[in-house]
C-alpha cells in the first residue's frame, strides 16, 4: 500500500515556499482562505489515493492538537 | 377549480365493524394512507393477505411534497402492477444544470443506463402518485382482493398485547375499537402511534427554512433540474427549479433560519421572490406553497412487538436526494412478503427482525447521504463554506471537482450486505448482484428480467439445468445469451450461475454449481428458519 511521503520530497524547497507565499501576496484573508481551499482540493485530487489522504488528514490534525 | 388534493377520494363510510358487539379482529391494519401505507397495503393484498388501511384524512397528500420517484421504487410498483401509469404521467429528465452566483458553472447528463426498463428518476406529484395507488386499490377490490381503505378514521389509542394490538378509532360518527394481529404504522414523521407507544425519534434538526412553491406556468424552461448556489435573487442561499407534469414547476428556495414565517408565506411576498427568480414578466399561478424545516432522524428499532414502523414514521430525511418516499416504498417492499410468510406460518417472527436489520441499515445510509447534501448546500461553519465555494469555483473550470458538488445524490437502493438472510456468495460473479443486492434489471429476448422474477422465491438459473422440483421455489431458466446486459450483470466472466431471489427481488444467495441441499439451506435462511 502506498504511504504518505514524510521525507523531504520537494526539490527546491525555498523556491516552492516563496511561490506559495507569492500566490497569497496582496490577497485579503477571505481570498487567501479561498485560494488555500482550492489548492488543497487540487492537490487532494492529484493524490487521489484514499489511504494517503486519510493519513495526511490525520497527520495534519494531530499536529495542531498538540 | 378544485384541485386534486382537495377532493375526498376515500370518503368516510360506516363500516360493519362500528356496529359489531365486540371488536373485530383483522390480520393486518395499516395506519396511514400516504405513499408508504398505500404501497404496503397493496403489496399485502397482492400477496393475498387481508388488510385494512385507516387514515384520519380522506384525500391525497395536500400539495405535492415528494416529486422525484426513483428507479427502484418504480420497479416495485411494476411488480405490483401499477408502475406504468406513473411512468406515463411522470416527467423524465436527464439534464441537470448547476449555477453559482450569476452563472452556469456546468451541466450533467444522467444518461439513462442502457438495458433498464425504468429511468433513474421520474418527476411526479405525490398527489398523483397516491391517486394512482388508490385507483389501483379500487381495481384490486373489483377483482376481489382483500383490501379496504377507511377515510376519516383516526387512530386515537393503541394497546400492545402478546398476539395482537388493540386500536381505538375516531370517526365522524364516534369512535369504535378493532384488533389487529399486526399493525403497520405508516402514519408519517409525527407518528401518533410512535408517540402513543412512547418510542423515541432521534436525530438532527437543520436550522434552516425552505420555501416550497409549486407554480403553474407556461414557461420556456426545458425539462431539466436547475440548482443555484448563492444566486443573485436569493443571496447567500440556494434555489432549485424542477419540472413536474401538467406545467407545474417546483421551486425550492432556502430562506435561512431567522425568518418571519408568516410574512414569508404571504402570497405577495412569495410572488415577489418568484419574480426575482423567474423574471419580472413571468406569468404563473401558485398551486401550493409551504415553508419547511427539515430533520434527519430515526427510531432506534422499527419494530415494537406486533407493531412495525415504515416510511417517515420510522425515519425522516431532508429532501435533498429525494429519499423520503423512495425509501419508504422500499420499506414496504421489504416488509410485505415477510409479514405474509409469518402470518401464513412459513417463517418464524424472527424474519420480521430482519426487516428492522435491513431497513435500519437503509435508513442510516439515507440519513448519511442526505446529511452530507445538506452540509454542502447549507454549510454550517465558516470553513465548510470556504471549501464549498472552492469546490464550486473549481467545478466551473475542472471536471475533477464536479463529483464533489452535492446538491442531492441520486436515491439508489441499499445493498443489504451483512443481512442475516444472506446465504453464500460465489467468487467471480459481478459485485452488483451479490447477496443482499436488489436484482438488477436486464432485457431478455422477450420482455424484462424483473417481470420474470415477479414475487415469490425464485431460482434464477442462467446457463445451467435445474433437475429437481424445489418446494416453495419457482425456477426461472434462462440462456446465457439472452442479452449482453444480462451476462454482464449476472454472470461477469462466468459461463453459468444460479441465484436464489427473494420475493422482494433481492438476491439471497448464489452459486456456480447446482447443489440441492445448499439451495434448500439458503431458502431456509432467507426465511429465518435457521
Ligand atoms: C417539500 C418536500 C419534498 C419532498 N420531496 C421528496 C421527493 O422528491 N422524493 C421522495 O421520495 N420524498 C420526498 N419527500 C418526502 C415524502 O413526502 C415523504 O417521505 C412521504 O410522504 C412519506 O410517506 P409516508 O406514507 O411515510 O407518510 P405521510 O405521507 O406523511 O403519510 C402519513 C399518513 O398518516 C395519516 N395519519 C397520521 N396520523 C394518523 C392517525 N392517528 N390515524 C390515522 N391516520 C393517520 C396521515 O393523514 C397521512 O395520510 C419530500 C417531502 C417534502 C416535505
Amino acid at each position: 500500500m502506498p504511504q504518505l511521503t514524510l521525507h523531504a520530497n520537494i526539490p527546491a524547497p525555498d523556491d516552492f515556499y516563496e511561490a506559495l507565499l507569492a500566490a497569497h501576496e496582496g490577497l485579503s484573508k477571505a481570498q487567501s482562505d479561498a485560494l488555500n481551499a482550492r489548492l488543497i482540493l487540487l492537490l487532494a485530487n492529484h493524490i487521489g489515493d484514499p489511504g494517503i489522504l486519510r493519513e495526511a488528514l490525520e497527520k495534519a490534525a494531530g499536529q495542531s492538537a498538540g | 377549480m378544485t384541485r386534486i388534493f382537495e377532493t375526498p377520494i376515500y370518503p368516510y363510510q360506516r363500516s360493519a365493524d362500528q356496529d359489531a358487539p365486540a371488536p373485530v379482529r383483522h390480520k393486518v391494519v395499516v395506519v396511514g394512507a400516504g405513499p408508504v401505507g398505500l404501497v404496503t397495503a397493496v403489496d399485502l393484498a397482492h400477496q393475498g393477505v387481508p388488510v385494512v388501511v385507516v387514515d384520519e384524512n380522506d384525500k391525497v397528500s395536500f400539495g405535492s411534497r415528494a416529486i422525484c420517484f426513483a428507479k427502484r421504487p418504480l420497479e416495485i410498483l411494476d411488480r405490483l402492477g401499477c408502475g406504468q401509469q406513473m411512468v406515463d404521467k411522470g416527467v423524465t429528465w436527464n439534464l441537470g444544470k448547476v449555477f453559482f452566483h450569476d452563472r452556469e458553472i456546468y451541466s450533467f447528463n444522467l444518461l439513462p443506463g442502457e438495458g433498464h426498463r425504468r429511468p433513474a428518476f421520474i418527476n411526479l406529484q405525490q398527489y398523483h402518485f397516491e391517486k394512482f395507488l388508490v385507483d389501483h386499490i379500487r381495481h384490486m377490490q373489483a377483482d376481489g382482493a382483500p383490501i379496504e381503505i377507511r377515510g376519516r378514521n383516526k387512530v386515537s389509542a393503541v394497546g400492545l398485547h402478546n398476539d395482537h394490538v388493540t386500536l381505538e378509532i375516531d370517526t365522524p360518527e364516534g369512535s369504535y375499537n378493532i384488533d389487529a394481529e399486526w399493525l403497520v404504522a405508516c402514519d408519517g414523521a409525527n407518528s401518533p402511534i410512535r408517540k402513543m407507544l412512547g418510542l423515541g425519534f432521534t436525530g438532527q434538526v437543520f436550522e434552516d427554512n425552505f420555501l416550497i412553491a409549486d407554480v403553474v406556468m407556461e414557461a420556456e424552461f426545458p425539462t431539466e433540474r436547475w440548482f443555484w448556489f448563492d444566486p443573485p435573487f436569493n443571496k447567500g442561499q440556494s434555489a432549485l427549479l424542477h419540472k413536474q407534469p401538467d406545467n407545474v414547476w417546483r421551486i425550492d428556495m432556502q430562506l435561512g433560519w431567522d425568518i418571519d414565517r408568516e410574512a414569508e408565506l404571504k402570497p405577495e411576498n412569495i410572488r415577489r421572490r418568484l419574480h426575482a427568480m423567474l423574471g419580472s414578466d413571468a406569468k404563473f399561478e401558485l398551486e401550493w406553497t409551504s415553508i419547511y424545516t427539515f430533520q434527519c432522524a430515526r427510531m432506534e428499532h422499527f419494530r415494537k412487538g406486533r407493531v412495525l414502523f415504515a416510511g417517515d414514521s420510522a425515519h425522516q430525511v431532508s429532501p435533498f436526494g429525494a429519499r423520503g418516499a423512495n425509501s419508504g416504498i422500499q420499506d414496504a417492499d421489504n416488509l410485505a412478503w415477510k409479514l405474509r410468510a409469518v402470518i401464513n406460518g412459513e417463517a418464524p417472527e424472527a424474519l420480521l427482525d430482519s426487516y428492522c436489520h435491513e431497513r435500519e441499515q437503509a435508513a442510516d445510509e439515507n440519513i448519511l447521504n442526505s446529511t452530507r447534501s445538506t452540509e454542502f448546500i447549507t454549510p454550517k461553519s465558516e470553513i465548510s463554506h470556504i471549501f464549498r465555494d472552492a469546490v464550486l469555483d473549481l467545478a466551473e473550470h475542472h471536471e475533477f471537482a464536479r463529483p464533489l458538488v452535492n446538491s442531492g445524490r441520486l436515491s439508489v437502493p441499499t445493498i443489504h450486505d451483512g443481512s442475516p438472510l444472506n446465504g453464500p456468495d460465489a467468487a467471480g460473479l459481478p459485485a452488483e448482484t451479490r447477496p443482499g443486492a436488489p436484482a438488477v434489471d436486464a432485457p431478455l429476448r422477450k420482455g424484462w428480467l424483473l417481470d420474470r422474477l415477479g414475487d415469490g422465491f425464485k431460482l434464477l438459473a442462467i446457463g445451467i439445468d435445474v433437475p429437481d422440483e424445489l418446494a416453495g421455489i419457482e425456477v426461472v431458466q434462462l440462456a446465457t445469451d439472452e442479452s449482453d446486459a444480462l451476462a454482464a450483470r449476472w454472470l461477469g466472466g462466468a459461463g453459468r450461475a444460479l441465484y436464489l431471489i427473494r420475493p422482494d427481488q433481492h438476491v439471497a444467495a448464489r452459486w456456480l454449481e447446482y447443489d440441492r441441499d445448499a439451495i434448500t439451506a439458503a431458502h431456509d435462511r432467507a426465511l429465518a428458519r435457521q
